[in-house]
């Protein structure tokens, strides 16, 4: 069990944990992930490292309640404890000197981005970041990114904040003012990290995504995080979790991840109905 | 101290008469709707009688014929004297899980193999036998943990929790080691909790069986990925001998199209979402499964992993559980008493078949497949006849499931982060067959990652071994490492 140290919400359901993990913090990269589960009957899900420290031995996880795990998740605060974790899973980023490199977040997408943003910078490039959200509220972690960024540009949906529109659209603009760009990393929903891609693509801008699958070991036993690379199986967990955009087949990875959209929803629903239930043998459970 | 009244040694040719005791199992039509085990064990009676058949030869085969050289005839005449703690103590000084060998082994193609019975009738049920005695013990007087010698000072890491990790532990802890198994998952017994699935080995066996080996010392860290948590390297640097047993990995698929449909899944991971996430009680657990219940699901592959496969998928309420093999009945690598249990419980066999192609809909789940006919050809290297595509015969079968069980490759975390650990083009590593170390000095390795895809017994055998030799290799300043 993993104590969390910190815990505090940064966007409308969507939380940070500082949690104790003083293993993974020695040796987790930009780019790798951890697969936790809150409670001893829970579900077993990948989340992306974003920060940690090796010294004081925590690691950051920021997770979006959207299901019954996320939303059980989002539930435990600072002094509880994360019932299993186990990382630092997946390859690390491969991160050189590209010279210009856009790094693209979009919604809690940008968790992801974000500690491979810093180590973009950190390896001498000149970071410009965009952070997009559908509205204010939804553009995460701007002043972290800010100090490992030559240029941030957040971007809301409604123009509620920064610049209105897409963060493609916002790209685009950049690309058309001229601007020599030689590395896209682009992590967000499927629809976004796809138009990315295709917006690229025409230019030959080297591009990464990082995918997001459905897992259930996370160190490549099971085979359920595959997807299609370059017209070729790969197991997100051991080959990836990154890949070159203009390879990745984006409606096999939307199709796998829908996979369990009506048992999500049972869950879910039950969770709802009983909220109180499943609260308590979280907390219970911390106790023990 | 006897348990049991003894029951008198017959002379030899009345012991013959005796007819082999079948194991009382649940009924199919029943079973094949519950989780629990389909096999029940024996009475003590018949347990009593079954051990009776032993001739208690001087030079048994059987032992032999065992991975692990348990004491056969020893431990079963213990059993007809009675005697069943002493019995269950026997097996365990050659056996660290008992319990999961008397469920899981091959015994007809070892031990009970090679019984001097089987010759003229049938053999032993050795398997049954000391399924009895490891299950009296726990159930009566729980398990005893056998005593420790001397303590040496030596510490040794076991990678994976696995099979030959448990032996290799087991084996150690005796010799008076400090022992410490590393497990990825979060939770102890590898294959056995994750693979193999509860109506053929409850994971409450397993778990009463991994705590004997905690209460007799040794140590588990769970949620550990050696390779990605820490090196090999940085492990080995505070202990004095590592073993790395971390199971087979990487699951087959056949590059053919459409495998990435919604409802296509590797046989590890749809084991794995029922036995150790136990989506089949969805609802209290949260791991699902896509919906089985009056689907059809067809499983490819003729091994143990299939019938399991398809077993799992009757009991979650599938309308039909359908074996897709490309070869004939009598070269299907599976047990026989699985096969029957399948044949029981109306699994439907389609042999010299072989996917071709997967068909989905517009959203992308698993609508149909298509199979291509076969038949047999002359022998390949296996020694058994090559399945041979018949011109032109191609079906389409409509299923919702497909459970693809070819087989596993070698996971690539370790070798990939300590590269000087020598592995075949497989990636499978590289061991000295008498020693089982490999070619980094200190570290042994067995089991799947080193044979692919094998048997619990040879697994826990290599583990054995491995003890053994690392034992030595801790004890004796003149031990080489040649490579």
């Amino acid at each position: 069990m993993n104590k969390i140290i910190e815990a505090k919400f940064i966007g409308p359901n969507v939380k940070l944990f500082k949690v104790e993990a003083p293993r993974i913090a020695q040796k987790r990269k930009a780019g790798q992930f951890i697969m936790l589960r809150v409670h001893d009957k829970g579900e077993r899900i990948p989340l992306t490292i974003a920060d940690s420290d090796a010294n004081e031995g925590w690691i950051e996880i920021i997770a979006q309640g959207v299901g019954k795990t996320t939303k059980l998740l989002n539930m435990l605060e600072a002094g509880d404890y994360i019932h299993d974790l186990v990382g630092p899973l997946g390859k690390a980023s491969h991160i050189e000197n590209f010279g210009t490199a856009v790094s693209i977040g979009g919604g809690v997408g940008t968790a992801i981005a974000y500690p491979i943003a810093k180590a973009l910078k950190e390896s001498g490039n000149h970071v410009i970041s965009i952070i997009g959200g559908r509205s204010k509220e939804f553009v995460i972690l701007e002043d972290e990114i800010s100090k490992f960024s030559d240029e941030v540009y957040p971007t809301t949906d409604d123009g509620s904040y920064g610049y209105h529109g897409f963060v493609t659209d916002k790209l685009k603009e950049l690309i058309d003012s001229g601007k020599k760009i030689d590395f896209v990393l682009a992590i967000g929903p499927i629809p976004m990290m796809e138009a990315i891609s295709k917006l690229t693509k025409p230019y030959g801008i080297h591009t990464v995504v990082s995918l997001n699958s459905i897992m259930v070991d996370g160190t490549g036993m099971c085979g359920g995080c595959r997807a299609i690379v370059d017209g070729k199986t790969v197991f997100v967990c051991v080959d990836g979790p990154e890949f070159d955009a203009h390879k990745v087949d984006f409606k096999v990875l939307k199709n796998r991840n829908n996979t369990y959209i009506p048992e999500e929803k049972e869950s879910l629903h039950d969770f709802e109905c009983h909220m109180d239930r499943a609260y308590n043998e979280l907390v219970k459970h911390e106790i023990n | 101290m006897s348990n049991y009244p003894a029951v008198e040694k017959l002379p030899n040719k009345d012991r013959m008469k005796i007819g082999r005791h079948q194991i009382p199992e649940q009924d199919p039509n029943i079973r094949r709707a519950n989780f629990k085990e389909v096999n029940l064990g024996y009475t003590i009676q018949m347990a009593q009688e079954e051990a009776q058949r032993c001739l208690m030869c001087a030079n048994p085969p059987c032992v032999q014929g065992c991975p692990v050289h348990v004491q056969i005839p020893t431990f079963i005449e213990q059993i007809r004297e009675g005697n069943i703690a002493e019995a269950a103590k026997i097996l365990k000084t050659d056996n660290a899980l008992p319990a999961v060998c008397g469920r899981v082994c091959p015994q007809e193609e070892q031990c009970e193999m090679v019984c001097v019975l089987a010759k003229k009738f049938k053999p032993v049920a050795i398997g049954n036998l000391e399924r009895f005695a490891a299950d009296w013990e726990r159930e009566n007087i729980g398990i005893q943990v056998p005593e420790i010698k001397t303590k040496t000072s030596k510490k040794v890491a076991i990678i994976g929790g696995g099979p030959a990790g448990l032996s290799c532990a087991g084996d150690l802890i005796q010799m008076g080691h400090d022992v410490t198994v590393y497990e990825a998952l979060h939770e102890i017994g590898g294959v056995l909790v994750y693979g193999i699935p509860e109506f053929r080995l409850p994971k409450s066996i397993v778990k009463a069986e991994v705590e004997a080996l905690q209460s007799a010392g040794v140590k588990f860290e769970k949620n550990f990925v050696v390779g990605l948590t820490a090196t090999l390297d940085e492990l080995m640097e505070d202990y004095d001998a590592t073993f790395l047993g971390v199971g087979a990995g990487l699951p087959y698929f056949m590059n053919i199209p459409g495998e990435e449909y919604n409802g296509v899944y590797s046989a590890n991971e749809y084991l794995t979402r029922v036995n150790l996430m136990k989506a089949y009680e969805f609802g209290q657990n949260d791991t699902p499964l896509v919906e089985i219940k009056d689907k059809v699901v067809a499983v490819i592959g003729g091994g143990n992993t299939a019938m399991d496969g398809v077993r799992t998928s009757l009991r979650m309420g599938a309308k039909r559980g359908l074996i897709i093999y490309r070869r004939s009945e009598s070269e299907m690598p599976a047990r026989k008493e699985e096969i029957h249990h399948a044949k029981q419980e109306g699994v439907e066999f389609m042999f010299l078949t072989s996917p071709i192609e997967y068909i989905g809909d517009e959203k992308g789940k698993l609508v149909a497949m298509k199979v291509q006919k076969m038949e047999l050809g002359e022998p390949d290297a296996s020694g058994r006849r090559k399945p041979v595509a018949i011109p032109g015969a191609i079906e389409e079968i409509p299923i919702d499931v497909a459970v693809v069980a070819i087989g596993n490759g070698s996971n690539p975390i370790i070798t990939r982060a300590t590269p000087e650990i020598k592995t075949n083009k497989w990636g499978n590593i590289l061991v000295d067959k008498d020693t089982m170390k490999t070619s980094k000095k200190g570290v042994f390795a067995g089991g799947d990652i080193v044979t692919g895809g094998a048997t619990v017994i040879l697994a826990m055998g290599a583990g054995r071994t491995a003890a053994k030799y690392i034992n030595e290799y801790l004890s004796n300043p003149d031990f080489v490492w040649e490579w």
